[in-house]
């Protein structure tokens, strides 16, 4: 079953918050992995790979590079899940 | 700056141990005779020889916030622990080049371990093996690496003197304090946080310590199973948790204002070159490091009033190391109240000598040495002056200590400590 939007942006603030202890509410679709939210390189891995297995969705390698913000991981998620 | 003969001294002290989470909790276990060993539960230690430890007393995820703690092995994380403690105790409040207490790049710090991340490293091991690559952590490798703790601790207090990591087995934490005093004694740093961490208490180091017939099977009484100088002591007890000091030039010291513990005198260091893990029965390379702090430091063995030592309750390591002493030392080994700190603590491997460090520096600040517990009945080999079962009261005036630490090949070092 596709997620909507506001569920993937609950989803990923809920990822965010484990990984990088940031509270869920600060965790908004405009808002900036590595400059808002304490999520470095390394970090952004796991909240990849944990997105992919929350969504049910696939995100190469090449592609992380372009989710800079909450709001691209959303989108992309949004487009690519099954 | 660049004088080869700078006076070092302690200024702080941290401590996370199977006696307590910090050094004054660790310290009270220690004067008590309290044991930190306890079974092994669960089903994972279940089919091992082996199923007692002595594990933190205080579960460093308890204490570091989760973002933080997951990235950070366990011994990393007992190391950070530790090491925010003594920086705290040594009166810095805040990160070097914030405020003027210590330049960024006269500070150091060395923190070893003997073994390093397995923790990370096998826990990594079951994810590849159980849910593909895809999963394994992106923060294992820097997670896992030995000079992780070091490392961090770096970060935390952003040190740019130098960031190092001996790795000398069981004497890698005394091997670490005796690098940071040679780099304040050289003139690289002013300030060096160091000492030893170790987390190892996992079913396969506990099965491979095991298997080298070189780990207590007390099963049964946990508490009694580390007994360093009883004649029925059958091995040592893997103990958790880390030490550290931080260590400054007496000069900088001054001029802050700061607490001082005890002065550095030095350390002798020697290698055994006889087997692997075998300890050398006639001690040959401990005394070789003995002499070796005599000749190069100003420590009289007429001032010796207490070692800390090395003693983990094996039966041919005890009696070499007592072997080394009396040897050396002479009819002046009849004045040291002998502490063997691991019949509490276990054996912290790369963390003893961070966590005997401390446990040195406290009883020359409080003059009182730690008892040794467990010695039901001495070892008639071991021709020395245990302090047993009560802490016993050390002599006013000037005094000094050893702190005694060696390690599987054959690597030997000797601390010296003086009162001030």
């Amino acid at each position: 079953m596709a997620h909507t939007q506001e569920q993937i942006l609950e989803g990923l603030a809920e990822i965010v918050n484990e990984i990088a202890g940031i509270p869920t509410e600060e965790v908004k679709l405009d808002k900036s992995f590595t400059d808002d939210l304490d999520v470095d390189s390394l970090s952004m891995v796991e909240v990849v790979v944990a997105a992919e297995e929350r969504f049910e969705v696939k995100i190469p390698d090449e592609d992380v590079k372009n989710l800079k913000t909450v709001g691209d991981a959303a989108d992309y998620i949004l487009k690519h899940q099954a | 700056m660049n004088s080869t003969n700078r006076t070092v001294v302690v200024t702080g002290i941290g401590a996370t141990t199977p006696l307590g989470g910090d050094s004054a909790s660790t310290w009270e276990g220690l004067l008590a005779g309290r044991s930190g060993v306890k079974r092994l539960e669960g089903e994972r230690f279940a089919e091992l020889p082996v199923r007692i430890a002595a594990p933190a007393a205080v579960d460093p995820e308890d204490v570091l916030p989760r973002p933080l703690a997951r990235k950070l092995d366990r011994s990393a994380q007992l190391a950070l622990i530790a090491a925010r403690e003594a920086w705290a105790d040594a009166g810095y409040t805040a990160k070097a080049g914030e405020d003027a207490a210590i330049a960024p790049e006269r500070l150091g710090t060395v923190i070893a371990s003997g073994i390093g991340g397995v923790h990370t490293l096998l826990d990594q091991y079951d994810v590849l093996k159980e849910k593909g690559a895809r999963r394994v952590s992106p923060h294992t490798v820097p997670m896992l690496m030995p000079n992780s703790p070091s490392a961090n601790v770096g970060l935390e207090v952003n040190a740019q003197a130098g960031v190092h990591t001996p790795v000398s087995a069981c004497a890698s934490g005394a091997e670490a304090i005796g690098y940071a005093v040679e780099m304040i004694r050289t003139g690289r740093a002013d300030v060096v946080v160091a000492g030893g961490t170790e987390a190892a208490i996992h079913p396969l180091p506990v099965a491979a310590f095991a298997s080298m017939m070189a780990m207590s099977k007390n099963n049964e009484h946990p508490e009694q199973a580390s007994r360093p100088y009883d004649k029925d002591r059958d091995g040592f007890v893997l103990g958790e948790g880390a030490g550290v000091v931080i260590l400054e030039s007496a000069e900088h010291a001054a001029q802050r204002g700061a607490r001082v513990y005890c002065e550095v005198l030095g350390q002798g260091l020697s290698a055994d070159s006889h087997h692997i893990a075998q300890p050398e029965p006639t001690g040959r390379g401990i005394a070789a490091a003995l002499q070796n702090l005599l000749d190069s430091s100003d420590l009289k063995p007429s001032e010796l009033v207490h070692l800390n030592a090395h003693a983990t309750s094996t039966p041919q390591g005890d009696l070499a190391e007592i072997k080394a002493l009396r040897k050396v030392l002479g009819d002046d080994l009849d004045h040291v109240a002998v502490s063997a700190t691991k019949s509490m603590t276990g054996h912290l491997l790369g963390g003893a000598g961070g966590v005997e460090t401390v446990a040195t520096v406290l009883a020359l600040y409080h003059r009182m040495a730690p008892p040794t517990v467990n010695v039901d009945e001495l070892d008639e080999g071991i021709d020395a002056d245990i302090v047993r079962n009560e802490p016993r009261p050390l002599p006013e005036g000037s005094i000094a200590a050893i702190n005694n630490s060696f390690g599987f090949g054959g690597h030997n070092v000797v601390l010296a400590l003086r009162s001030v």
